[in-house]
């Protein structure tokens, strides 16, 4: 019963076919039982998550049945929850119990969902391979010797595992999306300012954006009508009314006219995958849409300009983390400065120390205009370069990453070349648009991932089209082997 | 050689908020430490800044109160440095474009002549914590209670010539932000702080010389102090053919001198670059203009006014108008007496006295300007002598009650009874028959200074209650006899 | 660009990371191919385009002057590493 969908436990539990506490049991029960090959779970919190499914249980045996209610969650442990620890992957946040709620997390337990644990992920989000957690590695469940993607690579190998029935992620360069794509599973990364930042552990202030990993477009837009809206506390968050996504999932895709951008099907492109995206595309054509070919002729800079705005914003974003209020702190420190150097060389893995340096040297005197604004500068072009595709397109097609999953440690001597990896999904961050990646097939048995890229705020368009996407299609309803069998 | 000194000034002014400028918070002076500090105060993850409204309004009032420009789009920055008393490791200010650019003000010394001195630009910014070094064991506690307080920063053109020109600058300042209500310049509790820049320059030359900038001096005092010796000791060094070192200083009250902040000194690259929590500010014309209709009456304008309808000196006016309340007060007195000369002459000498007598400020003064008006009536009235009313006056202090009832009380109505008073007179002339010879044998001038004699006689006769004005006017028609 | 071990420590030294004499040359090397990378857009002519700072064009909202937090010491010291008296402690600062 693992493999069900956001909305089909809740028809169920609505008809009283089970209850959230069985089901809940059930994903811990699995979570115990399956966990130790993935190292999806950074936190268990199986009490709190058999308190929350009674309690949503009574409410819906008494008529008061919330939206989300009693619907077990996994959390990316980036995600502030109040009373259970929340490290970021880090060691610097080991012993970091929040006080407060994210705001995201805060949206859903008020929708009565069940928060079965918090997910492993890169260090501070810093990765896309999932292999920068203090907490080591994560395994993807269709091929355990591979990463699941990252940053959000326990939120993903879980949900694809049956280890929770969906779970919550950021993405701040394809953090969402790629590891969507890996483990075979919806990813949406929502416009920036979609969903509040607060309580999210900052990475790169005007990248990171929180968003849903499901098994269906349909459980997206379930999730995302929960957690998007303006938040009072997040000056970044948009103060726009939030549609019902679910209900505007049956648009037609006649008529639609999908861009094709030249620059994601060139030479850095997987053959295998690139025959699994155009298969997709013309399932989309057979559908009624109307391929456009279109170029974004700035795409190529979308890598060196995110790899100087990110690590710059996270310089400084970091910073707070100094041993002084709460975190890690080295043992006996001799004066401040040993403090400050020692707790920091001790908490922070070699990626986020690597970015910090990068960041800080972007925006020290002398080098501010020629990396720092010079990146800005660019990040305008590539925000330019989509716009400019919307006048004609309604949608942005293509693969959400250039090479499928890559085994663990295989690029542990190069870490530039996993920054290459996210080459088609930066530049969606750097222009704060909406994407979603959806299962598309596989490409020597592994999942293949769609990258479908909307216009600002139209996340009900990117939600429908993939939703039509999976009523023709049945590739978002495959598991992996060894952690699948369908109900 | 003529050395000139340059100074510019930069000056932190607390904005009088209720809250912080990014966190709900209450901003007050002292209290248990880490007990207004909120997770946004404190920079846990993932929190967030949100500006306060009466920050930015404030800023803007401040820079129509200079006739500055208004930064239309306003964005803040982070100035990035690690202390103790900086949660987030970084300070969010505003660098390229502040809320307020070029303004000028114009100060008036002490011997009545103007200065203009140019304002290079204000900007909004949070506070700091502060680190209290009582001993913890060798650690250094610290109190994040101040941190996130609003601070609208004014830094000045390098237009300052000498500590007179900086102490009036920072008096109008002071004067112009509290005026504005922006700011309760309290300087003892660390409300308005001062940064002071200073270099030395051979006379007639253009160049400016290496400066040093001396931090957080925080009275008017202290600041002619700490330029005094700072000049004091970069002239040693240059006459001695010796260079200034670019530094920041620390002045020293105890020991009346300034000492290099090495600490400070330590790779000092603050990487500002815009804050990325927070959106750029869009000020239109609707908010300033919002905000122009409560501009309140400046010091300047209404000093001019003091002058022009209550006929005071160009002195008197200008030391009533320095301060809001006090000016209120005084119009107040004015109203209530109908006497705006001598309200003013209260006001600005008795009621001052007293005031700084009991180390009190306008604000909390235990006699309303009603209260005093009514007493400054009873002299015009001839009810009691002017200096009958300072004891009153004293009394009304000590809160005996209004000038009636303390008059009534204590008897003291002036004597203005002719035929009682001339009698009174009479007798006085008939027991000094020695003085009245004296008196009538001298010539006038000499006669101008004994008459004192006979006034006192009569006043000690009447127990000072005898009109003074009558009483000269009978003795010198008796004497003349 | 080319950086050297002594930008490298100098830019650890603001970012208050040390790095171990033992590992400076590697560190440098990772930073110097990262740079490399990003130099690519060295290559663009970006002239007077305005740089972006955020991606939607919104502007600051503002929050009323209205104190809405109450003390939470206790618990925000819960985790704190070392506090006493209601304060944070630190090696000794010197000014």
């Amino acid at each position: 019963m693992h493999v069900h969908t956001i909305a089909g436990l809740l028809s169920g539990m609505a008809a009283g076919q089970f209850s959230s506490a069985e089901i809940t049991s059930d994903y811990l029960q699995r979570i115990a039982s399956q966990d130790q090959q993935l190292n999806s779970f950074i936190t268990v919190t199986e009490e709190l998550a058999l308190t929350q499914a009674r309690a949503a249980d009574e409410r819906r045996a008494r008529g008061e049945g919330l939206k989300l209610d009693g619907i077990p969650l996994a959390h990316k442990d980036i995600f502030c929850t109040q009373g259970t620890k929340t490290s970021c992957g880090s060691r610097m946040l080991d012993n970091f119990i929040p006080p407060y709620d994210a705001t995201v997390i805060k949206a859903l337990n008020a929708a009565g969902s069940v928060c079965l644990g918090k997910t492993n992920m890169d260090e501070f989000a810093m990765g896309s391979s999932n292999e920068n957690s203090y907490f080591g590695p994560v395994r993807n469940p269709w091929d355990t010797d591979c990463v699941p993607g990252g940053s959000s690579g326990g939120s993903a190998a879980a949900v694809a595992a049956g280890l929770a029935v969906a779970a919550t992620g950021t993405d701040t360069g394809g953090s969402i999306r790629q590891p969507a794509a890996f483990c075979g599973l919806t990813g949406l990364k929502p416009t920036y300012g979609r969903v509040s930042r607060l309580g999210m552990v900052a990475f790169a202030s005007s990248l990171d954006q929180g968003g849903p990993l499901t098994r269906t477009a349909e459980d997206a837009a379930l999730l995302l009508e929960v957690i998007a809206g303006v938040d009072p506390a997040d000056s970044t968050s948009a103060d726009r009314p939030v549609p019902r996504y679910s209900e505007a999932l049956a648009q037609s895709l006649a008529g639609l006219r999908i861009g094709l951008p030249q620059e994601f099907f060139g030479s850095g492109l997987d053959a295998g995958i690139g025959s699994v995206i155009n298969a997709a595309l013309k399932e989309f054509e057979a559908l009624g849409a109307q391929l456009v070919e279109i170029n974004l002729p700035h795409a190529n800079l979308a890598i060196p300009a995110y790899y100087v705005i990110a690590p710059a914003e996270a310089s400084t974003n970091l910073s707070r983390f100094d041993g002084v209020r709460y975190g890690y702190r080295c043992e006996d420190p001799t004066d401040l400065e040993d403090l400050y150097t020692r707790s920091r060389e001790e908490g922070f893995g070699d990626e986020v120390k690597r970015r910090i340096l990068v960041g800080t040297y972007a925006l020290s005197a002398g080098y501010y205009d020629a990396y720092y604004r010079k990146a800005q500068q660019v990040r305008r072009l590539i925000q330019s370069d989509y716009l400019n595709a919307f006048k004609e397109v309604d949608v942005i097609m293509g693969p959400t990453t250039p090479n499928p999953a890559w085994a663990i440690g295989s690029k542990e001597s190069d870490p530039v070349s996993v920054y290459l990896e996210d080459i088609y999904t930066l530049g969606v961050n750097l222009a704060g648009l909406p994407a979603i990646s959806v299962p598309a097939g596989l490409s020597d048995r592994k999942p293949v991932g769609l990258q479908i890229i909307g216009q600002h705020f139209d996340e009900s368009r990117l939600l429908s089209t993939a939703h039509q996407f999976q009523l023709a299609t049945d590739w978002h309803t495959l598991t992996p082997p060894g952690f699948g069998g369908k109900s | 050689m003529n050395w000139e000194m340059v100074i510019g000034l930069e000056i932190h002014v607390q904005l009088a908020t209720r809250s912080k400028i990014f966190s709900g918070s209450e901003v007050a002076f002292g209290g248990s430490p880490n007990t207004r500090a909120s997770a946004v105060d404190l920079a846990m993850p993932g929190m967030l800044p949100v500006l306060n409204e009466e920050v930015v309004r404030m800023g803007v009032l401040f820079g129509l109160g200079i006739d500055a420009e208004i930064g239309r789009t306003s964005v803040f920055d982070r100035k990035n440095y690690f202390y103790p008393d900086l949660p987030k490791g970084y300070q969010i200010s505003q660098f390229e474009h502040p809320i307020v650019g070029n303004g000028e003000v114009t100060v008036v010394l002490a011997d009545g002549t103007e200065k203009q001195i140019g304002i290079t630009r204000a900007h909004l910014e949070e506070d700091a914590g502060k680190s209290l070094h009582e001993d913890f064991h060798g650690m250094s506690g610290i109190d994040l209670n101040r941190a996130g307080t609003p601070l609208l920063e004014i830094v000045s053109e390098p237009d300052i010539r000498s500590s007179e020109e900086a102490i009036a600058y920072l008096k109008y300042i002071h004067s112009l932000v509290t005026y504005l209500g922006i700011s309760d310049g309290n300087m003892a509790e660390g409300s308005m702080r001062c940064d002071v820049n200073l270099s030395l320059r051979p006379h007639g030359t253009k160049e400016f010389g290496t400066r040093t900038e001396i931090k957080n001096v925080n009275s008017f005092r202290f600041v002619e102090k700490a330029i005094a010796v700072e000049y004091e000791r970069q002239l040693d060094i240059l006459e001695d053919g010796g260079s200034i070192t670019q530094e920041t200083r620390l002045y020293d009250a105890d020991r009346n001198e300034t000492r290099s902040m090495r600490s400070k000194e330590v790779a000092n690259d603050y990487r500002y670059f815009p804050e990325p929590d927070l959106l750029p500010i869009v000020i239109d014309e609707t908010f300033i203009q919002r905000i122009k209709d409560t501009m309140p009456e400046l010091p300047r304008a209404k000093r001019d006014r003091f002058q022009s309808e209550y006929k005071l000196s160009n002195y008197d006016a200008a030391v009533l108008a320095a301060n809001r309340t006090l000016a209120d007060y005084f119009e107040g007195v004015a109203a209530t007496c109908g006497d705006a000369k001598l309200a003013a002459n209260w006001v600005s000498v008795e009621l001052a006295a007293l005031l700084n007598r009991h180390d009190v400020a306008i604000e909390y003064t235990p006699v309303s300007a009603e209260d005093l008006g009514a007493l400054i009536a009873r002299i015009k009235d001839d009810t009691i002598s002017g200096k009958i009313a300072k004891d009153v006056f004293e009394a009304m202090w000590n809160g005996e009650g209004t000038a009636d009832t303390i008059i009534d009380a204590r008897g003291l109505r002036q004597m203005s009874d002719q035929g009682e008073l001339e009698t009174m007179v009479a007798t006085v002339l008939a027991d000094n028959p020695n003085q009245v010879a004296q008196y009538r044998a001298a010539d006038e001038t000499k006669q101008k200074k004994m008459l004192g004699f006979f006034v006192g006689q009569v006043m000690k006769a009447s127990r000072g209650q005898a009109n003074p004005g009558l009483v000269n006017k009978l003795l010198n028609q008796k004497l003349a006899g | 660009m080319t950086v050297t071990t002594q930008d490298i420590e100098n830019v650890a030294t603001l970012a208050r990371l040390r790095i171990a004499p033992t590992e400076i040359a590697e560190v440098t090397d990772r930073i110097s191919s990262v740079l490399q990378l990003v130099d690519q857009m060295q290559a663009v002519d970006t002239g007077d385009t305005e740089p972006m700072a955020n991606p939607l064009g919104e502007v600051q909202r503002l929050r009323a002057d209205q104190v809405t937090e109450s003390d939470q010491r206790e618990a925000f010291q819960a985790i704190a590493p070392a506090a006493q008296d209601g304060l944070y402690l630190v090696p000794r600062v010197i000014d």
